[in-house]
């Protein structure tokens, strides 16, 4: 992906300041319609959402006591992985969003809340609320761009390391919460920068190994335990729940912003950003997931990650409700509403990991026939220096321009 | 007497150490959850958890009164008559906090107590307790508190003057209080209908434990203090309790100095009055990083609630004490009264947020 300012044909384009601000009005409008609405309805869906959680997560590990025996293997495990997906997705990262602070009880309130995660929920929600839904695709800004890890734009120059994003970018989804945990922590700039003896760092990083600790000790010891002989199973059982939700809840966020057609913005562009100009950021800048009421839940309604990130701190169950009302106002604007079914976007998300693990324009001109010359290109950049990197790229972007026009002839 | 040193709500009874362990024990396999997390869903007032109570029935006192039957959590410590309690209930969803009058009896075969609520017009609390409240609902308590009570050596006479809801308190006392021998209530409705537990004190006047004086202001107009005290010749002998809105209260005072027994009279304020609005400014909360800006007409609780902070909050009068917060520094002004209270890093002043508007900018430790 391109930058939105530098595209040869700017998708917004079209629209004069005026449109950005009534889009911008119009848009208040439907965030002041769910405010004014919010009651008893919503407060007691939460509600059930939690109590659900509970019960699901109590009943698989009771099961998991007994997971010596391959069925209730099975079923825990898998009601175990359900339940800490909803913990994760519906109730944790909403909640601390603040999205029910409205309701004004201590023990579903965003200060207070903690969730079963590496990242202790004060420092995740510095990274996530503050920075990325603030700075949501601005390259430079908003960290969530590749997590700090991956090549994620076209303008970054390509270096032979890169050809290894698609492995490490699957460890970080089997890992998930720990890469969540150390991005929240800047634990590669801290290093990079030579602080890890900063004491507020310092600080910081104890708390999240206290918080590990935690999560350990009762998923690899405290529950295998209780299930006495059964204690290599249950451990392995809490183990693939862990695995199973962090794939998961990657697969959801990479769909967020990383399919193909999604927007970047460039740093300089929100410089004295008017708030009209900020919304339209985050509807070029998100992508849904179109799916049944369950996926939903279990995307935590990030499936509306249009909706959420217009209003991050409206309760998710009033996203599905104002969908309709958003879908009908890009159509007006002629913007594209940007939505597919998972396996699309998760396959469209990982289709831009690969491309981009290898240089511009090399995956766009191989096929089955040049395959072994392709190879060869790639491993002379591979291996050669700087300015063979820069001669064979200028041969590689004039092979894309040569294609394409061909293609339009 | 007004309630006017800082009272926090009583301590949790702690654990037992044997209960402690376990739990701490439990909340291996419970974390980032506490094992109480779990055990609310099945026994909300059990010993040990936060305070809790669920109701249990609704009695219709007048059109706009009513007393609601709650059982309380075993952590309960009696009350004392003429004590309130807070309680919090969620209204359209939004915990929301009030102080009540008990006025159950002490000793309640079913070990019940109970709250008497008047509907007020626009009160979005009382009228969900009076007109919207089902058996069943769970609430959120805080142990009883008040010193509008009486010494542990009653007093031989006693005169009580209320109004309105004032009486709540009153009939707290009398129905746990048979040994008073004689006791004047002074009580100002609008109505005959209108006078909340007006059967329970009609036949307390008609078996002769108390005189009752009616006054239907609808039809017979305000009672001033003289009034009251050519109703009550021997007032000067009497013990007098007088709970009701800021305006009667202040007359009374008025009339009971000038008489030279202001240490006879003890009174309980239902609200503040607003005399001053200040300024205004930025109000910062050091812990949980917010800041808001607050005019000076509009408690630090109200302008903090609206922007999302979630605030400890109790009486929203004055009285409680349960919303008080240290002011690291700057400047709030009493609304009650226009004082001005102000702190500088490190004295840690406390100040009541329901009734401190901000007099400029100021830092609160939240």
């Amino acid at each position: 992906m391109t930058a939105l300012q530098k595209k040869d044909v700017n998708p917004i384009a079209h629209l004069t300041p005026e449109d950005i601000e009534l889009i911008g009005k119009e848009l208040d409008e439907i965030r002041q319609g769910v405010v004014d609405s919010r009651g008893e309805a919503d407060a007691r869906y939460i509600r059930r959402v939690i109590d659900v959680h509970r019960k699901i997560e109590l009943g698989s590990r009771a099961v998991l006591l007994a997971s010596g025996f391959a069925p209730a293997w099975i079923v825990g495990t898998i009601g175990l992985s359900v339940a800490k997906i909803l913990e994760n997705m519906e109730i944790g990262h909403n909640i601390l969003h603040g999205q029910w602070d409205w309701m004004r009880d201590p023990k579903i309130h965003s200060t207070t809340w903690e969730w079963d995660m590496a990242s202790p929920a004060e420092q995740w929600k510095h990274s996530h609320n503050e920075l990325h839904h603030t700075y949501t695709n601005v390259i430079g800004k908003d960290n969530d761009l590749g997590y700090g890890i991956m090549r994620v734009d076209e303008d970054q120059p390509w270096q032979p390391f890169h050809l290894g994003q698609p492995l490490w970018s699957f460890v970080n989804a089997c890992f998930f919460e720990y890469g969540i945990a150390a991005y929240d922590l800047e634990l590669g700039a801290v290093i990079a920068k030579k602080q890890t003896g900063d004491p507020e760092f310092r600080a910081r990083a104890k708390a999240v190994l206290r918080k590990i600790g935690r999560q350990v000790r009762k998923d690899y010891v405290v529950h295998p335990l209780l299930s006495g002989p059964n204690f290599l199973s249950t451990l392995a059982a809490n183990f693939t729940a862990n695995i199973v939700r962090n794939l998961w809840s990657n697969s959801v966020i990479l769909c967020g912003h990383f399919p193909e057609g999604v927007e970047t913005f460039e740093k300089k562009s929100i410089d004295g950003e008017t708030r009209g100009e900020w919304y339209l950021r985050q509807m070029l800048g998100s992508a849904n997931i179109s799916g049944s009421k369950a996926m939903h839940i279990m995307t935590g309604n990030l499936s509306h990650q249009i909706e959420h990130h217009l209003f991050p701190d409206l309760p998710s169950n009033r996203y599905a409700e104002i969908a309709p009302k958003i879908r009908d106002l890009f159509d007006r604007y002629g913007l594209n509403y940007h939505t597919a079914p998972l396996p699309q976007q998760v396959g469209s998300a990982w289709h831009k990991i690969i491309r981009l693990s290898l240089p511009n324009g090399w995956l766009e001109l191989t096929n089955g026939r040049n395959l072994l010359p392709q190879l060869a290109v790639l491993y002379k950049m591979t291996t050669g220096g700087p300015k063979v990197r820069r001669t064979l790229q200028r041969k590689l972007t004039a092979g894309v321009r040569l294609t394409r026009a061909a293609a339009a002839a | 007497m007004t309630a006017t040193a800082p009272r926090f709500p009583a301590a949790r009874p702690a654990l037992s150490g044997l209960r402690n362990r376990v739990m701490r024990l439990a909340e291996l396999a419970t974390t980032p959850l506490l094992p109480a997390d779990y055990l609310d869903m099945v026994s909300p007032l059990r010993a040990g958890a936060d305070l809790r109570g669920r109701i249990v029935a609704v009695h219709r006192e007048t059109r706009d009164a009513a007393t609601l039957v709650i059982r309380p959590g075993a952590d309960w410590q009696r009350h004392v008559p003429g004590q309130w309690v807070r309680i919090g209930i969620d209204v359209d969803g939004v915990r929301m906090w009030r102080a009540y009058s008990l006025t159950s009896h002490l000793d309640r075969p079913d070990g019940c107590i109970a709250i008497t609520v008047k509907a007020i017009p626009g009160g979005k609390v009382s009228n969900h307790l009076v007109h919207r409240t089902q058996p069943g609902t769970l609430v959120h308590l805080d142990q009883a508190t008040g010193e509008f009570v009486l010494p542990s050596q009653a007093p031989a006479k006693v005169l009580f003057v209320t109004a309105g809801s004032g009486i709540t308190p009153v009939i707290g006392i009398l129905r746990n209080h048979g040994e008073l021998a004689d006791v004047v209530v002074v009580h100002s409705a609008p109505t005959a209908d209108d006078v909340v537990f007006g059967t329970d004190l009609r036949e307390l006047a008609a078996a002769g434990r108390i005189r009752l004086v009616e006054q239907h202001t609808d039809t017979a107009g305000m009672l001033d203090a003289a009034a009251i005290a050519e109703l009550v010749p021997d007032l000067a002998e009497r013990a007098t309790w007088a709970c009701g809105p800021v305006g009667m209260l202040e007359a009374l005072e008025e009339h009971w100095s000038a008489a030279g027994i202001a240490d006879r009279l003890f009174t309980e304020r239902f609200r503040p009055t607003v005399l001053v609005a200040g300024e205004g400014g930025t109000v910062t909360f050091t812990e949980n990083g917010t800041s808001i800006e607050a005019d000076g007409a509009t408690p630090i609780l109200d302008a903090a609630e609206d922007a999302g902070v979630l605030m400890p909050s109790g009486c929203r009068m004055g009285i409680c004490y349960g919303c008080v917060l240290p002011l690291r520094e700057g400047a709030v002004r009493d609304l009650r009264n226009g004082e001005v209270t102000t702190a500088a890093p490190g004295d840690g002043v406390l100040i009541q947020t329901c009734v401190s508007a901000a007099a400029g900018a100021c830092a609160i430790d939240h």
